[in-house]
């Protein structure tokens, strides 16, 4: 365990160290780049939970990416044109502000998650997989036939959104914002994977039959991680937004999911920052390759089904030898 | 009135050709999940290889008929190189490693496909003889392919019954899907049962793509919304069912095609033409998730599946 806690670090000292390092050689973009990563880092913690500690594998975390990113491009288009939202008797001023703008995310994905768990945990195994898989199309489709906030072509946000205190709009500043919450994020992984109920999300997975007698309901259990799990990934959604400043349907494509969760594969499955690794080599990945051949994600194939077939618990695993069964 | 039967008809016979074509890609896949218990995202690129290669064998030769025998070949032999070289080594693995290994499948046969055949769609034209259009008992105009697709599907659902309940390969899948280790050992070469099977859905999946590749461009990525869809219709029927696969394709067939039509219609009856047409569109996209939903409700297990 100690091993692998340096390597955490490790990982983390380059993950920040690689923008400051941009930021003195004046290279905004390996910054952006950074920031990506970390984002994308924050979305596969948020699968992570699910998959690693629950062993749900979810295939529809594009859903709460996606509901992230368009909390983060409603309110800020009602907020760039001064016209409030009005939800029947409710009307909400939009916003610019990245914490208002993170919790109304947290909170949509909250409610989602809540709703599609509740449905989806009815199943289990491949079933799981599906149905997560269908709910993700769902909001695809949803947001492409409803033309209110752009349809197919997306909406886009002039300004990034403000924190207070800070220059938004400063690359570096933008990046250290992410990486702050990226560490909130891990901290409150690490703390949950202690916690009871990390102990009793990891006992449903093991033998869900042991745990029912211990007098625990497995299914509550897993449907709270997986509404946690869903509003850490909305909050990398809204970030995601942000960075780009642009939102589209595409934040809930099918191919997004299965990103999310090939930096959770990739990195190692259960590992605390295994998806950091993941995300951190993925954007590695689409830079050097992106920039030899149009066709990259060939290469990216064959690295994955290479992984899968003989490379079982991923980056960290390879680094960190495997994981002992008492931590 | 008869305007409204007329336009009816037409869409229940639209709905329950989609119903069919998505049955083509359903069957395999529950197939595959009955038998070897595993879940292949890359069914969908089946779908899209038997596209490809019938439109580039009807470009070449200009035989329609020629064009759906390639795209059998291509996607049955894809099925099988697919079988053997990778999904072989997963059947023991967990669905998490199943998935993961397909969706880089995905990845290698998308990328490939646009590597070969570049990034714009091709078109495969719907062969002279079945063109136009014919008219129903009660006067209903249809078009000729859209019925032949209803014809070929219905027929292939049949052959497939027969297969399963009346041949000897039938015997050993359905065996397959209750026992693996029992079969195998009483002497069935099971690695061999299960690349026949593997081949079989994907020309299933391969037929599916030719016949849809004459009503809709052939693109990279066409399969997966369909294979999507072809999940939920799992969802639906219950795994391992051909019968649930059956059921479960036209009724999403039928929910998402008259949905598409007669949502913005309903809505029209209260709200105005535009916000009607948006509300009663966004709402159709949802219909065949909400019908999923239900159905997980009332029956999580599926319609035909087993109840655990």
């Amino acid at each position: 365990m100690k091993r692998e806690s340096l390597i955490n670090l490790i990982l983390l000292g380059l993950l920040v160290g690689f923008p400051v390092w941009a930021m003195f050689s004046d290279e905004p973009f390996f910054i952006t780049l950074a920031t990506k990563a970390a984002i994308l880092a924050i979305a596969g913690v948020g699968l992570n939970l699910v998959i690693g500690q629950g062993g749900l594998v979810s295939f529809g975390h594009a859903s709460f990416f996606g509901l992230g990113g368009y909390s983060m491009g409603i309110l800020a288009s009602h907020a760039q044109t001064y016209e409030p939202l009005v939800l029947g008797p409710l009307v909400i001023d939009g916003s610019q502000s990245m914490p208002i703008i993170w919790l109304v995310a947290m909170g949509v994905s909250a409610v989602a998650a809540l709703l599609i768990g509740a449905l989806s945990l009815r199943t289990s195994g491949v079933y799981f997989i599906m149905i997560t898989l269908a709910f993700g199309q769902m909001f695809y489709y949803f947001t492409i036939s409803w033309s209110a906030y752009g349809g197919e072509d997306g909406l886009s946000i002039y300004v990034r959104n403000t924190f207070p205190g800070l220059n938004t709009l400063d690359p570096i500043q933008f990046f250290m914002i992410v990486f702050v919450l990226l560490l909130l994020v891990l901290g409150f992984c690490a703390r949950l994977r202690g916690s009871s109920f990390g102990l009793a999300l990891n006992a449903a997975r093991q033998s869900s039959e042991r745990v029912k007698t211990v007098g625990i309901e497995p299914f509550r259990i897993q449907l709270a991680a997986f509404v946690l799990s869903g509003m850490i990934t909305g909050l990398a959604g809204a970030l995601f937004a942000d960075l780009n400043r642009f939102v589209s349907p595409s934040m809930f494509s099918w191919q997004i999911s299965g990103e999310i969760m090939v930096f959770v594969i990739m990195g190692g499955v259960a590992r605390l920052c295994g998806p950091v690794v993941g995300a951190m080599l993925f954007i590695v990945l689409e830079h050097v390759l992106g920039g030899l051949s149009e066709f990259w994600h060939i290469y990216l194939g064959f690295l994955l089904l290479l992984i899968v077939l003989f490379a079982r618990g991923g980056i960290v695993g390879l680094l960190a030898g495997r994981e002992k069964a008492h931590e | 009135m008869t305007m409204t039967t007329a336009l009816l008809a037409e869409q229940v016979l639209n709905g329950i050709q989609f119903g069919i074509m998505l049955f083509l890609m359903a069957a395999g896949l529950t197939l595959v999940f009955g038998v070897m218990g595993l879940i292949n995202l890359a069914h969908g690129s089946l779908f899209m290889i038997g596209a490809f290669a019938a439109a580039a064998v009807a470009g070449a030769t200009g035989s329609f008929a020629i064009a759906l025998v390639a795209a059998l070949a291509a996607a049955a032999a894809a099925g099988a190189l697919m079988e053997i070289l990778v999904l072989r080594r997963l059947y023991t693995r967990d669905h998490l490693d199943q998935v993961l290994a397909t969706f880089a499948l995905i990845l290698i046969f998308s990328e490939g496909t646009r590597a070969v055949f570049g990034s714009f769609p091709l078109f495969l034209n719907i062969p002279d003889a079945l063109s136009g259009t014919i008219i129903l008992p009660g006067g209903i105009q249809y078009s000729l392919y859209r019925l032949s697709l209803i014809g070929i599907g219905l027929l292939v659902a049949f052959g497939l019954y027969l297969l399963i309940t009346k041949t000897r390969l039938g015997i050993q899948v359905r065996a397959g899907e209750n026992d693996r280790e029992m079969i195998a050992a009483l002497g069935v070469d099971i690695s061999k049962l299960y690349t026949i099977v593997f081949a079989l859905g994907a020309a299933l999946a391969g037929l599916a793509g030719a016949l849809v590749g004459a009503i809709q461009s052939v693109q990279v990525g066409m399969g997966e919304p369909v294979l999507i869809l072809a999940f939920v219709v799992i969802v639906i029927g219950g795994i391992g069912s051909i019968k649930g696969a059956f059921v479960g394709s036209i009724l999403v067939g039928l929910t998402d095609t008259l949905g598409g039509i007669f949502l913005p219609m309903f809505f029209d009856v209260f709200m105005d033409k535009s916000a009607a047409a948006s509300a009663g569109s966004a709402l159709a996209s949802m219909s065949i998730y909400i019908l999923m939903a239900v159905v997980l409700i009332v029956r999580p297990s599926g319609l035909f599946g087993a109840r655990t």
